[in-house]
């Protein structure tokens, strides 16, 4: 049975993928609009007007924007393979969590990535601080959900693909076994998923896209 | 012995002021806990390692931080009205409005205030953009949440009250008739719903009582406004006045 779901997305982004991820556990078919960001189109200006942003999920024609609300709108609406945990301070948490993700973690990762010399240095020592909490949140689990992949797990899905990637194009370890084994497993875990393998973006295409992304940032410190 | 329930806030943040009125929707008793941000407690310290900020919701012993998760958590803990909406598309909306208020609309307005020159020439823009996009949500509804207030009034709170001295202060016009007609109503519907009435006694929210007479307090707020970088707490004494009838009336009626 058709759900009538659209997703308006890029080939590369991050947090349409999380879209992707939440849609394939629930096990519902949807349809993909890839958009070219820098030739966006009537449709995706129409239904994210403050943004014009992707990801954006269209349900029976009514679009949802902002990838974390989007999943929170997939779980209330789909109840089976429950993404988000039972218990309102548990929710709370995983909310958090996803919150420090987007405010710090991924902040502190981009700017080890785009700096160089003492910057780098100290952006390093910042982004492992940040990554020590999410160590501790994994402690004793296999994903940030417990036993199965969950809301956090694919608000930080990001991390199991792009980390290597950036670490690969900046010549860096960012997350190193010794130091954060528990991140690493579940990296390790999360990208091993058959459900979250198939999505993967191209990696040489990655590996051209953010090379081209940290040029500017390289010349500038130069 | 039923749930404890603590709030550790300041009287002049709108994260606070938003998580007290959505108590008091839901009928929520609490103890409410003043900080000091200029000399943080050891316990906020402890209960928001990572932020250090205000509100932090205790219940039963567990923190909760960041306003808007403190919300949706006091929403699905508690019984009582619903803060958000049934209707997962609806509040899906809710959710994207309050993020959008608290990421698009709410950090140009401090920045228009505090910053000099063409930054600040520039977050006028970005806030008059906001404001825009504000307008054109509350076209045709009293409140945000239809005919009664909803979660996003409630988080736009310091648009009704706040907006009018942040003007006064920096003597930039934001909200003109022209433009907004549609949100100056709103800013008159929301003060004047009884319920935020109650909460903030205030007659005429856009009066000149909001404003600090001649005096002492005019002169740290002159000064806190010219600090580089300004000093946010120098603008909220000042602003929201340290006299009694801006403070919450419950600091004293703390219950048992």
């Amino acid at each position: 049975m058709a759900e009538e779901l659209k997703l308006f997305r890029s080939w590369s982004s991050p947090y349409a993928l999380r879209v992707v991820h939440a849609l394939k556990i629930k096990g519902l078919e949807f349809e993909t609009v890839v958009e070219d960001l820098k030739n966006k189109s009537a449709s995706l200006l129409e239904y994210n007007p403050t943004y014009k942003k992707v990801p954006i999920l269209v349900h029976k024609g009514r679009p949802i924007c902002e990838s974390l609300v989007i999943l929170e709108y997939i779980d209330e609406t789909w109840k089976q393979s429950p993404l988000l945990p039972q218990n309102p301070y548990d929710r709370a948490m995983a909310r958090f969590w996803a919150k420090f993700g987007e405010d710090k973690v991924f902040p502190s990762i981009w700017s080890v990535f785009v700096s160089q010399g003492k910057d780098q240095e100290g952006a390093m020592a910042q982004a492992a601080g940040n990554l020590k909490y999410l160590e501790e949140q994994l402690k004793g689990k296999k994903f940030f959900g417990g036993e199965s992949i969950g809301y956090l797990d694919i608000a930080f899905g990001w991390m199991a693909n792009l980390i290597s990637i950036l670490e690969e194009i900046a010549d860096l370890k960012l997350i190193d076994a010794e130091t954060f084994p528990c991140l690493s497993a579940w990296m390790n875990n999360f990208a091993d998923d058959p459900v979250i393998k198939e999505c993967w973006p191209p990696r040489d295409k990655m590996i051209e896209k953010f090379k081209a992304m940290r040029e500017p940032y390289l010349k500038q410190g130069a | 012995m039923g749930d404890e329930v603590k709030l550790h806030g300041t009287w002049f943040s709108p994260f606070v002021t938003r998580v007290q009125i959505v108590l008091k929707l839901k009928g929520v008793e609490y103890e409410y806990v003043e900080e000091d941000l200029k000399n943080k407690s050891p316990l906020l310290l402890k209960i928001n390692p990572i932020y250090e900020k205000v509100p932090v919701l205790i219940h039963n012993g567990n923190p909760i931080v960041e306003s808007l998760i403190v919300i949706e958590y006091i929403d699905e803990a508690f019984s009582g009205p619903s803060i958000l909406p049934k209707d997962p598309y609806e509040r899906s909306k809710a959710r994207f409005w309050t993020k959008f208020l608290d990421d698009k609309g709410m950090p140009p307005l401090w920045k228009a205030c505090w910053s000099k020159g063409e930054e600040r020439e520039k977050a006028k823009e970005e806030a008059l953009e906001s404001l825009k996009i504000l307008e054109n949500e509350i076209k045709g509804k009293k409140f945000f949440g239809g005919n009664k207030i909803g979660i996003l009034d409630v988080t736009a709170d310091f648009f009704a009250y706040g907006i009018p001295i942040l003007e006064e202060l920096t003597k930039i016009k934001l909200l003109t008739e022209d433009e907004f007609p549609c949100l100056l109503k709103w800013v008159t519907n929301y003060c004047n719903d009884p319920f935020v009435k109650e909460y903030f006694p205030v007659d005429d929210p856009l009066a000149k009582e909001y404003f600090p007479p001649k005096g002492p307090l005019s002169a740290s707020y002159k000064v806190g406004l010219h600090q580089s970088p300004p000093h946010k707490h120098a603008f909220y004494g000042a602003a929201f006045l340290e006299s009694q009838n801006r403070r919450p009336k419950y600091i004293s009626d703390i219950p048992e």
